[in-house]
C-alpha cells in the first residue's frame, strides 16, 4: 500500500509539472513515452498480431477434420485473418491442438510448441487436448495442459466449427490485451479454490499469493505482456 | 526423446545444427558432410550415389494425420521406407472392456473419424449376431441411408485432401462444400455433425425427422452434378494425370498377400466388394455396381472412388423410395430401451429401462467377428463377451491399419513426390491405424 | 443377413479330420456358433493348419482377414490368437484360434512370454497384426522380420490390453478432489 500510494503521489506530482511546463528534456521525454506513445503502440502492434493469426496445420485426430472445414467457404476463417495455415512452427503464431494427444505424441507436440516463435498462443481444440475427453486411460495424455500453457480451450466432441471461431474470437481480445476475465476472476472468487479453504471456509492471503504468483509465471514463462493483461486486476484484493 | 527414436531405428537422420541451443558460429555444412561421409556404400561411390535417409512426420503437412516415415532416399528416388505408427494410440480398445455396451458405441466411432457410421454398424452387427437380435426393415434401411451419406463423405475429405496434396488446391473448397450439406443430413437426423451415436444395438436411437426425406432428396439430384464438376476439374487435367497415372501400381496378387481390401483392391481390378458378395443389412435389395479399374495405379483409384460416390446416390436414393413403415427399433425390450410413455403404465417397462440404464444389457458368454465394407476396406469387429455387461475384448480390424502395408510396396523406386501422391490415394486415417 | 457363409457342420469335422491327417493332436475342438465355423488348434500346430487350409485344392482360404489375440483371464489357457481366414472364390470364413498358456503361471517367472510360430511367410499381411499382437499381449512370434512394438512408445513397458494391466488415467476432478492435480507450471 506504501509503495503505491507513493508513485500514485509521483506520478500526480509529474502530470502537474507537465501541465506547468515544467518537464522538460529527459523527463519530458520519458513522460510521453510512457503515456502516449507505448501503449498506441502496443495497441496498434496487438491489434496487428489479433486480426493476423498465423494458425499452424496441426490436425490430430477427428477435431482436424472440422478444424479444416474451418478454413472452408462455410466457416470462413479467412474473415478473420486466419487463413494463412503455416507448416512449419517457425512461421505459426497459433497451434491449434486439434484432437487427442497420446503419450507416443506429447515430446512432438512440446518440441514443435517449443520451436514456435514469441507471441504464440495455444488453443485446445475439443474435449480431448482440453482435458483427456472421453478417454481416461493409459495412452492419453490428460489435457495438453499437463506439459504445455495453453491460452484458451474450446469444449466439443468434436466442437463445432462455430464453437471454435467463437473460441478464436476470444482469443483475439486476449491477444489485444482485453482478455475476458475467467469467472473467478469476474466474481471475484479467486480464492475459492479447494486448495485454498481454511478449515472455517475463509479464503487464505497465502493462498491467493500463490495463484497471483502462479498466473504471474504463467505469462513470464509466455514471454512478457504481448497478448495479456498488464495487471492482475484489483478484484484480486491483493495487499 | 523423438531423438533417441531415430537412433535406434534408423542408422542416421537428418541433423541440422541446432540454432538455437549450438554454437551458431559453428558451419552448418558439417553436420551434412559428416553424413554424406558415413552414408557411402561401399569404396569408390559417387556423391550423387549416397543415399540420406529423412524422418517425415509425425508432424506433416501431407501426412494426412499423425504419420511417422522413415523414408532412404537416393537422389529423389525412395529406396526404402518404414511407417511408424503409435502417435496418436488412444487405447479405445482397453477402454472398452471397462465400460457397458451402450457406451462402448462413442468409443469406437472415433477410431476411424470419418467413417463412424461404419464402425457402429461393425460394433451394434456383431453385438445384434451375438444375442441373436433382428431388427426391423425400416432400421435396416435407415442404417444403409446413413452409411451410404457417410461414405460419400468419406470419400469427398479424401478427395479435397489428396488433391490438395497433389497441388489441386480448390478442389478442397468444392468438396466440403458438399461435406457440409451432408453433415447438414447428419445433424437433422441425429443433432450432431460428426460422431453421432446414432445406431443403436436394435435399430437406430431415433426415427428420421419431418423433411428428412426431402432434403436427402434434394441433396441426390445435386450430387451428380457436382461430381460431374470434380470430374471436369480433374479428369483430364493434364498435370493430374501425369502426377497419377502410372504411378504407385501393385499386382492384384501382392495386394491379396497383403490383405488389402477396399478402392485399393478394386482398383486393381478385382471385383470384391462386401456389399455385394456377402450382403448384410439390406444391400441384397439394392440395384447398384460396383466399379473396378484395370491398371491399379493412382488414376485408377481416383477413378473407382469417384464413381463409388454416383453408385452410392443411387443407393441412397432406392433406399429411400422403398423405406419401409415401421419401428425404428427392436421391441426386445432386454436390449433396447422402453418407449417413454410406457413407463407410465407398465411395470415391467420401468424395470426393463432401470437395468438397461443402470447397468446395461448382458451377452450371453461366446466370441464373434462380424465385417463390413467401409470406405476404405474391410472393417471387422471382434467382441468377447463373458455373459457380464461389459464386453471381455472388443478388436477392430481396421483398414487402413492393414492398407498401410502396401505403402511400401508402392512408392519403393518411386520419386518422393510420388510418395506424397501414394499416401494421399492409400487414403489412411490415423486414428484407424493406431486405435 | 450377412457373414452367414461358412463351412456347416459337417464340412468343418471334414476340415477337422483332414487336418489331423497331416498332423496328429493338431486340433483340440470344432465348433459352430453364431454362424461362426472354428477351429481351435494348439499352438505348435498352428502353421500346419494355416498351411493345410490355405495350399489345399479344395479349400484354398487364401486370405487371411484379420489376426488378433485375446487374453481370456481367469480361464486357462490364458490367450489365444484367432486367424480369421477367407476363402474368396466360395466366400466363406473360417476362424482358426490357437490357445496359448502364459508361461508366467507355470514357471513363476513373470519375463517369460507366450510363443507362436509367425504366419509372415504364408500371409504376408501378418506382419503389421503380429507386431500388434506383440505389443499388447505380449506374444513372441517367432520367425517374425522385425517384431517391436507398432503403437505404444519404442521403450514402454507392459503389455496393455492384458486383462490384469490397469486402464489407466486419472481421477476426474470434482470439487471435492480439486486439489490434488499439480499443473504443468508447478
Amino acid at each position: 500500500m506504501e509503495v503505491e500510494r507513493e508513485t500514485l503521489r509521483g506520478r500526480q506530482l509529474r502530470a502537474r509539472d507537465l501541465l506547468r511546463g515544467d518537464l522538460e528534456g529527459k523527463d519530458l521525454e520519458e513522460y510521453v513515452e510512457e503515456r502516449l506513445l507505448t501503449t498506441t503502440l502496443e495497441k496498434a502492434l496487438n491489434w496487428g498480431r489479433a486480426n493476423a493469426v498465423f494458425p499452424m496445420t496441426f490436425g490430430l485426430a477427428c477435431c482436424a477434420i472440422e478444424q479444416i472445414s474451418l478454413v472452408t467457404s462455410r466457416y470462413d476463417i479467412a474473415r478473420f485473418g486466419a487463413e494463412a495455415f503455416r507448416a512449419t512452427p517457425r512461421q505459426a503464431d497459433l497451434l491449434i491442438l486439434s484432437g487427442r494427444v497420446s503419450i507416443k505424441m506429447a515430446p512432438v507436440v512440446r518440441r514443435v510448441y517449443d520451436q514456435m516463435l514469441e507471441p504464440k498462443w495455444v488453443m485446445a481444440m475439443g474435449a480431448c487436448s482440453s482435458s483427456g475427453g472421453m478417454f481416461a486411460n493409459y495412452a492419453v495424455v490428460q489435457g495438453a495442459d499437463k506439459f504445455m500453457p495453453v491460452d484458451i480451450h474450446v469444449p466439443g466432441c468434436p466442437p463445432r466449427p462455430e464453437a471454435v471461431l467463437h473460441g478464436f474470437n476470444k482469443l483475439q481480445r486476449l491477444v489485444r490485451g482485453k482478455p475476458d476475465l475467467g469467472w473467478r476472476q469476474r466474481y471475484n472468487a479467486i480464492g475459492t479454490e479447494e486448495w485454498a479453504r481454511f478449515e472455517s471456509g475463509e479464503p487464505t492471503t497465502e493462498a491467493i499469493d500463490r495463484a497471483a504468483q502462479a498466473v504471474r509465471e504463467q505469462r513470464d514463462m509466455r514471454g512478457g505482456s504481448a497478448g495479456v493483461a498488464e495487471e492482475p486486476p484489483d478484484s484480486w484484493g491483493t495487499s | 526423446m523423438s531423438d533417441e527414436l531415430l537412433r535406434d531405428e534408423a542408422d542416421v537422420t537428418e541433423r541440422g545444427v541446432d540454432r538455437n541451443t549450438e554454437d551458431p558460429s559453428a558451419p552448418l555444412m558439417d553436420a551434412t558432410a559428416e553424413i554424406a561421409e558415413r552414408e557411402l556404400e561401399g569404396p569408390g561411390l559417387e556423391p550423387e550415389q549416397e543415399v540420406l535417409t529423412i524422418n517425415m512426420g509425425p508432424h506433416h503437412p501431407a501426412t494426412h494425420g499423425v504419420l511417422r516415415l522413415i523414408v532412404t532416399l537416393q537422389g529423389e528416388r525412395v529406396i526404402e521406407l518404414k511407417p511408424v505408427m503409435g502417435y496418436l494410440h488412444t487405447g479405445i480398445e482397453k477402454s472398452c472392456e471397462d465400460k457397458s455396451y451402450w457406451k462402448v458405441i462413442p468409443f469406437v466411432e472415433r477410431m476411424d473419424y470419418l467413417s463412424y457410421y461404419f464402425q457402429m454398424e461393425a460394433f451394434c452387427g456383431c453385438i445384434e449376431r451375438m444375442v441373436e437380435l433382428e431388427i426391423p426393415p425400416r432400421a435396416k434401411y435407415l442404417r444403409v441411408l446413413h452409411m451410404e451419406l457417410d461414405r460419400i463423405m468419406s470419400h469427398l475429405v479424401w478427395l479435397g485432401t489428396t488433391a490438395l496434396d497433389i497441388g489441386a488446391i480448390s478442389m478442397l473448397w468444392y468438396c466440403f462444400r458438399e461435406r457440409d450439406t451432408i453433415l447438414d443430413l447428419f445433424e437433422m437426423s441425429s443433432g450432431q455433425r460428426m460422431h453421432t451415436r446414432y445406431f443403436q444395438v436394435g435399430g437406430v436411437f431415433e426415427d428420421i425427422p419431418a423433411g428428412f426425406e426431402k432434403k436427402v432428396r434434394a441433396f441426390c439430384a445435386l450430387m451428380p452434378t457436382r461430381i460431374d464438376q470434380y470430374e471436369a476439374l480433374l479428369d483430364r487435367n493434364e498435370i493430374f494425370l501425369q502426377r497419377t497415372r502410372e504411378v504407385g501400381i501393385v499386382s492384384r496378387e501382392r495386394l491379396l498377400e497383403l490383405g488389402v481390401t477396399g478402392p485399393l483392391l478394386r482398383a486393381a481390378g478385382e471385383p470384391w466388394d462386401l456389399r455385394k458378395v456377402d450382403p448384410y443389412l439390406a444391400y441384397g435389395d439394392f440395384d447398384f455396381k460396383i466399379p473396378v479399374g484395370t491398371v491399379g495405379d493412382g488414376y485408377d483409384r481416383y477413378r473407382v472412388r469417384l464413381q463409388e460416390m454416383r453408385e452410392s446416390v443411387r443407393i441412397i436414393e432406392q433406399a429411400l423410395d422403398g423405406l419401409p413403415e415401421g419401428p425404428w427399433i427392436s421391441d426386445d425390450r432386454k436390449f433396447v430401451l422402453p418407449p417413454r410413455e410406457e413407463l407410465a403404465t407398465s411395470m415391467e417397462a420401468l424395470i426393463h429401462h432401470f437395468k438397461l440404464v443402470t447397468e446395461g444389457f448382458r451377452v450371453p458368454p461366446g466370441e464373434l467377428y462380424y465385417s463390413i465394407e467401409s470406405p476404405r476396406g474391410e472393417l471387422g469387429c471382434f467382441v468377447v463377451a463373458d455373459g457380464s455387461s461389459k464386453p471381455a475384448r472388443v478388436h477392430f480390424r481396421d483398414p487402413s491399419f492393414v492398407n498401410l502395408q502396401s505403402l511400401r510396396d508402392m512408392s519403393v523406386g518411386g520419386l518422393i513426390a510420388d510418395l506424397i501422391q501414394n499416401l494421399g490415394m492409400l487414403d489412411p486415417i490415423i486414428g484407424g491405424v493406431d486405435r | 443377413m450377412g457373414n452367414q457363409l461358412m463351412p456347416d457342420a459337417p464340412g468343418l469335422e471334414l476340415i477337422a479330420q483332414g487336418i489331423e491327417e497331416g498332423r496328429e493332436g493338431t486340433v483340440i475342438e470344432t465348433s459352430v456358433e453364431h454362424g461362426k465355423a472354428t477351429l481351435i488348434v494348439r499352438p505348435d500346430g498352428v502353421l500346419h493348419t494355416l498351411s493345410w487350409l490355405r495350399d489345399t485344392p479344395d479349400q484354398g482360404y487364401r486370405f487371411l482377414s484379420s489376426l488378433h489375440a485375446a487374453d481370456y483371464l481367469p480361464a486357462t489357457p490364458r490367450f489365444a490368437v484367432h486367424y480369421e481366414l477367407l476363402c474368396r472364390e466360395r466366400v466363406e470364413r473360417i476362424n482358426v484360434k490357437a490357445l496359448l498358456e502364459d508361461p508366467a503361471d507355470t514357471n513363476g517367472d513373470a519375463e517369460k512370454l507366450p510363443e507362436l510360430g509367425s504366419c509372415v511367410d504364408l500371409f504376408p499381411t501378418a506382419e503389421f497384426q503380429e507386431r500388434e499382437a506383440y505389443d499388447f499381449f505380449g506374444i513372441v512370434f517367432r520367425g517374425h522380420p522385425d517384431l517391436r512394438r507398432i503403437a505404444m512408445p519404442e521403450d514402454y513397458v507392459g503389455w496393455p490390453q492384458r486383462r490384469d494391466f490397469p486402464i489407466g488415467g486419472e481421477p476426474v476432478l470434482y470439487t471435492h478432489n480439486e486439489i490434488e492435480a499439480p499443473r504443468w507450471f508447478e
